[in-house]
């Protein structure tokens, strides 16, 4: 390999886009050529700069309400639940309306949303300075037994590293009035805060991914536990996290 | 104003909503670089949603983003061409370096660390800014979008290799610059 490949190689090495043969070669260059060795330093440092500022801008406000407000609403005719809530607040109907169940629904539902919202808050103060770790560390075996005491679950904490997930600690929060177990993982600069629940419900529910004030959730349940991992990564990225984190659980639940 | 039109299929609205907007925040940060004002931005952010919604049937996944980007890609263009009497600034001409703060720090997060870090990225928005068009645009889907190659081949219309060497080049400028910059600042 001539330096010449190896100046455009070595980016592909760097992101993580080279297959096992091509990184050997271009690793072997590397080892072998002074000239590459302090360019490949200087451009990893310069990406974890680069990652680790604020370069992403967050859409205003006001052009999130003008995008929406261009798009059709997908349901025009139907009210929404929030309209329907009011309508039980005033007190009309709500005899009739229990009877046939649509109560229930209707407040599971909103129940859902409350919680959900308490996660996006919860996330949102665990960014400001100082709170995003009541343990810090990146070793799974001092993060885990931290929480033993604190809360009634024993959270699984899983090190994602090799997969790209950095666990950097564990905090202890509030949702719903009552103590709740974070993990904290790092995807470059973006925070994920995985918040771990117990909930009646022991089957297996799959993950699906919702958007709340800017941020994507992915919620999922197994064997009696509630996930709900948050953070400002695309939908895909916190997908691969979740289904990352899931394989890791069975294979450790296997092995 | 809500467009209503008569033949929108709901379904297909709820669909588009619920794929495209959660990457509102990744839109408008690519508009920002291309564009380089948030006014603008914004206009070619609005201008790219309603445009996606109306040819939402030439989306073929798997990813939404590398469509919506194309889509914003081409509303850019128009507006470089519009500008066009006006020409960007290149890497050659780098802002003074008087102005600029050194781009290394130490990572400790004390409160004055925080603003370091906030200038920080304030000084590599302008080092970015600086890059010509082609090489800011595969920078910025690669760092701050985080796309694979592939994606990026794909929302520029462009093969993998011109992607890379693309890159190459980007960040051989941005580095030629960060390092002009430290000297300076010494």
């Amino acid at each position: 390999m001539t330096c010449e490949e190896a100046e455009i190689l070595i980016h592909a090495l760097i992101d993580g886009e080279l297959d096992a043969s091509h990184a050997r070669e271009v690793e072997a260059h590397v080892a072998a050529c002074t000239h590459c060795t302090a360019a490949l330093a200087a451009y990893r440092q310069m990406s974890q700069v680069i990652a680790g500022a604020a370069l992403r801008y967050t859409a205003p406000e006001s052009l999130r309400r003008r995008v929406e407000a261009a798009l059709p609403k997908a349901t025009a005719a139907a009210p929404s639940r929030r309209l329907v809530l009011r309508g039980f607040a005033m007190g009309s109907a709500v005899s009739a309306l229990a009877a046939t169940g649509l109560v229930a629904i209707v407040l599971r539902e909103d129940d859902e949303q409350r919680i959900m919202s308490e996660i996006v808050s919860a996330h949102l103060r665990s960014l400001q300075a100082g709170h995003l770790t009541d343990v810090l560390s990146t070793d799974q075996h001092t993060v885990k037994p931290w929480f033993n005491g604190r809360i009634d679950v024993a959270p699984p904490v899983i090190d994602l590293t090799a997969q790209g997930f950095t666990l950097i600690g564990g905090r202890l929060d509030y949702v719903d009035a009552r103590p709740i177990g974070a993990v904290v993982y790092k995807r470059r600069a973006h925070v994920i805060n995985l918040f771990v629940a117990q909930t009646a419900n022991t089957e297996h529910r799959a993950a699906r991914t919702e958007t709340l004030q800017g941020y994507n959730i992915r919620t999922w349940s197994d064997r009696g536990l509630k996930f709900w991992a948050i953070s400002d990564i695309g939908a895909d990225e916190l997908a691969e996290f979740s289904e990352k984190f899931e394989a890791a659980t069975r294979a450790n639940k296997e092995g | 104003m809500p467009v209503f039109s008569f033949d929108h299929d709901p379904d297909r609205t709820r669909r588009f909503r619920e794929l495209t907007l959660p990457h509102l925040n990744d839109v408008y940060t690519l508009a920002r670089y291309l564009l380089r004002d948030a006014a603008d931005a914004e206009d070619a952010v609005q201008e790219c949603y309603l445009r996606a919604l109306k040819h939402f049937d030439t989306y073929r996944g798997p990813a939404i983003r590398p469509w919506l980007f194309a889509i914003l890609r081409n509303i850019c263009r128009a507006e470089y061409a519009r500008r066009a009497a006006a020409p960007a600034a290149t890497i050659e001409d780098t802002p003074e370096a008087a102005e600029q703060t050194p781009l290394w720090h130490e990572s400790q997060e004390t409160p004055e660390a925080q603003i370091l870090r906030e200038r920080d990225a304030d000084a590599i928005r302008r080092l970015i800014d600086t890059l010509a068009e082609p090489f800011r645009e595969t920078f910025v889907l690669r760092e701050i979008n985080n796309l694979s190659y592939r994606e990026i081949a794909e929302t520029v219309g462009a093969p993998v290799g011109t992607v890379m060497s693309r890159l190459a080049r980007a960040r051989a400028m941005l580095r030629a610059a960060w390092i002009a910059e430290q000297e300076a600042s010494r």
